[in-house]
């Protein structure tokens, strides 16, 4: 029996600020400049938004929206700790409040000064869901994701032949889409020699392994299929959602099997949501904080099996062109760091065929991932 | 200026543990219900539920399940060391330890079998770190 979240919503909004090094504004004010932006693109009112999902660990709470945007009677104030996975664990506690007649319009928004704030890899071990590693790991000196996600892309290296040139693959076509997008913060085309000879960050991961520190806001809105097809712009229907957490979820060192991530939960329920299977995806928008997360992921949602991820990366084209183009707008690791906001806000503009110079031919059916913390997981699957 | 060390927060759960570092005991928690050993130290034994727990002495052996070697060091304190090491290693108890290699001209490689032991970085702080067997 499908699940019963299947289409009964939909994004109906969405907004994004430029993407910078350096915004010279707060990070509320990006959020509120991405809120507007989303919420006049589905051609609503700000006082319409009767549910807000912040940033976990963000600067602004659903107090801030009631005040700016002078919302008479807000419902539904949460928020999703999952990192990199909280916008599509928004996403699906969004959908579940409004089929469940909590709210009619969820916003979530993100905001962010990962560049010109505090620096992202000196903050980490404030957060919460980092306490465990901030015991035990970052005393050590193993501090960052890059260090600490390196055990992981090490051991998948070592145990499946899996080499350096497939992650170099990965930066170099999201770099490639990047240069094509007006609004992302690397705009050169990059080699792979280039990526190979880059300085290394924590063996296997070199620079251009690592995501971008950057500036700037997103903002979707979740609103019922039924209300957004009333609504200005396009709905792009959420067709299946899921989050998963790995085993051993606060500490990877624990971690029974590191080499596979929460993702590998939250696929086959979102997959089976929204009745589809890996071939019916058209594009993909794949959370890439480094490129081995993208390798694991694609196993991790049965693109092909555990261990292949390299020969897998190899024989497959991720452009524009091949046959599931990923990061079409050059991901975190060319166009910005938006906590995969910006994924989901490139997916929905390919699914209405507002893709510009990236526009994925016939894009019907897409695919969006997130990826958080020390191995949460996020899958949706939408239409237009 | 001295850089501030990246310092653990001991509290009633995770005391015992940095204690035993700084004897030159890495202490593990061991069910006192039903036996299963498990680390990070936690509230719960996930096999029983029981929140009985004693503490026990690690034999200190194990052997490499991944590592890396950094060059960036992300914390000011820890720019004198680079590159920086680390090692993640299944102890011969069941449970995984996260350390620096040490040792002269060692190359990593996952199944090296490692010996712990143990350097006080100041009064307050004593860490566990591996090398080769």
């Amino acid at each position: 029996m499908p699940n019963s979240l299947f289409e009964k919503c939909a994004i109906s909004g969405i907004g994004e600020t430029a993407y910078v090094r350096g915004s010279g504004k707060s990070e509320t004010a990006l959020q509120m400049e991405a809120s507007l932006k989303a919420i006049a693109d589905a051609g609503l009112s700000p006082k319409d938004i009767d549910g807000v999902i912040p940033y976990a660990t963000g600067s602004a709470v659903a107090e801030d929206f009631i005040t700016n945007f002078g919302i008479a009677d807000l419902r539904l104030s949460a928020t999703t700790p999952l990192g990199g996975a909280s916008c599509l664990a928004a996403v699906q506690l969004a959908v579940g409040a409004i089929v469940a007649g909590i709210a009619n319009h969820v916003l979530i928004p993100i905001g962010r000064n990962g560049y010109s704030g505090a620096r992202i890899g000196s903050r980490v071990q404030q957060l919460p869901q980092f306490r465990t590693v901030g015991e035990y790991e970052m005393p050590l000196g193993q501090i960052a994701p890059a260090q600490l996600y390196a055990h992981m892309a090490r051991r998948h290296m070592e145990m499946f032949g899996t080499k350096s040139e497939h992650f170099g693959k990965i930066a170099v076509t999201f770099r490639d889409h990047a240069t094509k997008n007006g609004n992302a913060l690397m705009t050169e085309p990059m080699t792979l020699e280039q990526h190979q000879t880059a300085r290394m960050i924590s063996d296997p991961l070199r620079l251009f392994d690592c995501c971008l520190e950057s500036d700037g806001g997103a903002a979707v809105i979740v609103s019922s299929s039924e209300r957004a097809r009333d609504l200005k712009s396009q709905p792009v229907y959420i067709m299946g959602v899921a989050e998963g957490h790995p085993d051993s979820p606060s500490a990877i060192t624990q971690r029974p099997d590191i080499t596979t991530l929460g993702t590998a939960k939250a696929a086959p329920r979102a997959f089976g949501m929204a009745g589809v299977d890996r071939k019916d995806i058209d594009v993909a928008e794949i959370y890439d904080c480094f490129t081995y997360i993208v390798l694991c992921q694609l196993e991790d949602m049965g693109f092909c099996k555990k261990g292949e991820g390299g020969d897998f990366v190899a024989s497959t084209s991720f452009g524009l062109d091949g046959p599931m183009p990923v990061n079409t707008h050059g991901g975190l690791l060319s166009q910005a760091h938006i906590i995969g906001m910006n994924h989901i806000v490139e997916l929905v503009k390919q699914l209405r065929g507002q893709g510009g110079k990236m526009q994925v031919k016939d894009a019907k059916i897409g695919l969006v991932t997130g990826y958080g913390d020390m191995g949460d997981g996020g899958v949706a699957i939408m239409r237009s | 200026m001295e850089v501030e060390r990246v310092r653990p927060s001991p509290n009633e759960d995770t005391k015992p543990y940095w204690d035993g570092l700084k004897e030159g005991r890495l202490l593990f928690q061991k069910c006192g219900h039903c036996g299963a050993i498990r680390h990070y130290p936690r509230q719960v034994c996930d096999k029983c539920f029981s929140m009985d727990v004693e503490w026990i002495e690690s034999s200190g052996k194990g052997t490499v399940h991944t590592w890396t070697v950094s060059q960036h060091a992300f914390h000011p304190s820890f720019k004198g060391d680079l590159p920086m090491t680390f090692v993640t290693v299944d102890m011969d108890e069941g449970v995984r330890v996260a350390a620096r290699l040490r040792g002269k001209d060692v190359e990593p490689a996952i199944g090296m079998p490692v010996r712990v032991a143990f350097e006080q970085l100041d009064n307050d702080l004593t860490v566990p770190v591996f090398y080769p067997q």
